[in-house]
């Protein structure tokens, strides 16, 4: 270690040795369990669990629904966001506090939470029936509850970079003659565009994972409203330890993917706008 | 993942924007976004956080009061604090050594570091309940040992404490990371060389330089400690009394259709989540006012 030299604080040792134990301890050997419990397993056994019609549905709901919600996040999101910096309205103050809610609020509490709302007799829920809306127990209520986890992290990775804009590229905009809509567009969404991005991965990544809130408004019918950390319980639940390990891995695979790329977005961000990480 | 909770303090930009002409939209612009903005905030934020409230006192003050004080109610109080009262404090300490290794000195595959820190707010709750199930389980590495020596770790209390350090891991390290990397090394060599010990270094130079970033992981990280539900959920084994905390303790009287009661719980962990939220504003705020970016 080159670090050794001209070293002038101390504690180097202790505490990167603590780290590095603490971290292993905690995080890494655990983590590394499942896939040395997965590797234990033949390629088919894996296979089969991981290929298994109900197990694909939940596939295409988790990530497909966690997809939308991001999506959805990300266009109010920027909208809140930017009122939140560019207006001044009453009860701001109030209302930039509770966006960090879903961050605050247990997941059990909002998953009842949403559901006492969307259920055929909720406040909600009451008049959407009529309509031939049906949202708890169904995939659209797996919606609305990623949409409630995910919204504060498009609003807080965007606010601070809309907080920091200088107002002179707009004004030289203005100047050289292009319209609200333009300078919005070509000066302001480009530097945007970034932390846009980091917020909507964010808010998928921790959708795919979710499990609180969701769980009570999905009704979890099988093929239909079955998300998959829900078949990673179902297995466990059944002493099925091999597959509930399969299904982990997927997960955790796709998860480490996502955190690259969620690294590698924050690091364009910062470029973008010459801000600390 | 934790960019999102980053302290960032806070101050009210939108006079620098609205006395400009080139930054102000027209009104019917600016009133659209305010109208659709806000109303999606209503729907699907603060209307289930008054459902929470409304519901818990639907059949008034006497079934609420009597879900808390309920022998099991305060079996998981009890539990949700001691999982907070340990966790808390361990990921501290932790939080602190990682951010002193990582910006007071080089080293070679810092970066690595830093992605592994950020490992458990990538991975789902459920899994996170999984990984100790796999190591401590009947079935898992030290399974067999621990059946043996008759030591319970998963379905029982130190399965969820386990689970709940996991969950909130990086919570106080992604916190000071970034804060202690701004501060840079000056000032705490400047005490070293004057004599200052490692212990005075850190307690007097660079404890007061963070101590905002750090009360903000703390709440933060305890938020979560009680509130986890996913990963406590896959490790408690739901044995009422013993092994459920007040989020598992709110499902099972949901399925049990005791709704009052289940919100009533609720109510309380919704309680502690607006207070978090104060603490957090006040700090944001304080952090804000104290000119540090």
């Amino acid at each position: 270690m080159t670090a050794a030299r001209n070293r002038v604080l101390p504690g180097f040792g202790l505490s990167l040795g603590y780290t590095l134990v603490y971290l292993s301890l905690i995080v890494l050997i655990p983590l590394a369990a499942v896939f040395v419990k997965a590797s234990s397993q033949g390629f088919e056994q894996f296979w089969a669990a991981v290929s298994a019609p109900s197990v694909v549905a939940s596939y295409r709901l988790s990530f497909g629904a966690s997809l939308l919600a991001a999506a959805i996040n990300a266009v109010f999101g920027l909208m809140l966001a930017w009122a939140l910096v560019r207006y001044s309205f009453p009860g701001k103050r109030l209302v930039d506090a509770l966006v960090d809610l879903p961050f605050a609020l247990p997941t059990a509490v909002a998953g009842i939470a949403l559901t006492a709302l969307y259920a055929p007799n909720g406040w909600v829920g009451q008049h959407l029936e009529p309509l031939g809306i049906k949202v708890a127990f169904t995939p659209l209520g797996v919606l609305v509850a990623l949409i409630f986890i995910g919204l504060p992290f498009v609003v807080r990775t965007v606010q601070p970079i809309l907080e920091d804009l200088d107002t002179e590229y707009e004004e030289a905009a203005v100047s050289l003659g292009a319209n609200r809509w333009q300078a919005f567009r070509y000066v302001v969404f480009p530097t945007l565009m970034p932390a846009l991005l980091t917020g909507f991965a964010m808010a998928f990544a921790r959708a795919v994972g979710e499990y609180g809130s969701v769980i009570f408004i999905a009704g979890n019918i099988p093929m239909v409203s079955e998300i998959t950390p829900l078949m990673i319980i179902t297995k466990l639940e059944q002493y099925d330890y091999a597959g509930a390990t399969a299904i982990a891995v997927v997960m955790l695979v796709f998860s480490f993917a996502l955190l690259l790329l969620i690294n590698g977005l924050q690091a364009w961000t910062a470029k973008r706008t010459g801000r600390e990480r | 993942m934790a960019g999102a909770t980053v302290l960032h303090g806070s101050a009210d930009h939108a006079g620098r924007f609205e006395s400009k002409a080139a930054t102000r939209e027209p009104a019917l612009v600016k009133w659209t976004i305010l109208a659709v903005s806000l109303a999606f905030f209503a729907v699907f934020l603060l209307l289930p956080l008054v459902a929470v409230f409304v519901e818990a006192f639907r059949k008034g003050w006497d079934t609420y009061a009597a879900a808390l004080v309920e022998p099991d109610a305060v079996a998981a109080i009890k539990l949700t604090l001691t999982a907070a009262l340990i966790s808390v404090p361990l990921n501290l300490v932790f939080g602190v050594a990682a951010a002193w290794a990582i910006t007071k000195f080089e080293f070679r595959g810092k970066h690595l570091l830093i992605t592994f820190i950020d490992l458990p707010f990538s991975v789902s709750p459920v899994v996170a309940g999984l990984i100790y199930v796999l190591v401590f389980g009947a079935q898992g590495w030290f399974g067999p040992w621990l059946s043996e020596h008759d030591v319970k770790i998963v379905f029982a209390v130190p399965g969820i404490v386990l689970a709940t350090v996991f969950v909130t891991f990086p919570f106080v390290a992604r916190e000071l990371i970034p804060l202690m990397e701004a501060q840079g090394r000056e000032e705490e060599e400047a005490a070293v060389v004057l004599g200052a010990r490692g212990w005075q270094t850190f307690w007097h130079v660079t404890l007061p330089n963070v101590k905002w970033g750090l009360l903000y992981g703390v709440i933060l990280c305890n938020a979560r400690a009680m509130g986890e539900f996913g990963a406590v959920s896959v490790v408690s084994g739901h044995i009422r009394g013993l092994t459920n905390t007040m989020p598992l303790h709110v499902e099972i009287l949901y399925n049990e259709y005791q709704f009052a009661a289940a919100f009533a719980v609720a109510s309380v962990l919704a309680l502690l989540a607006l207070v978090t939220l104060v603490i957090k504003a006040w700090v944001e705020r304080r952090a804000g006012g104290a000119g540090h970016d």
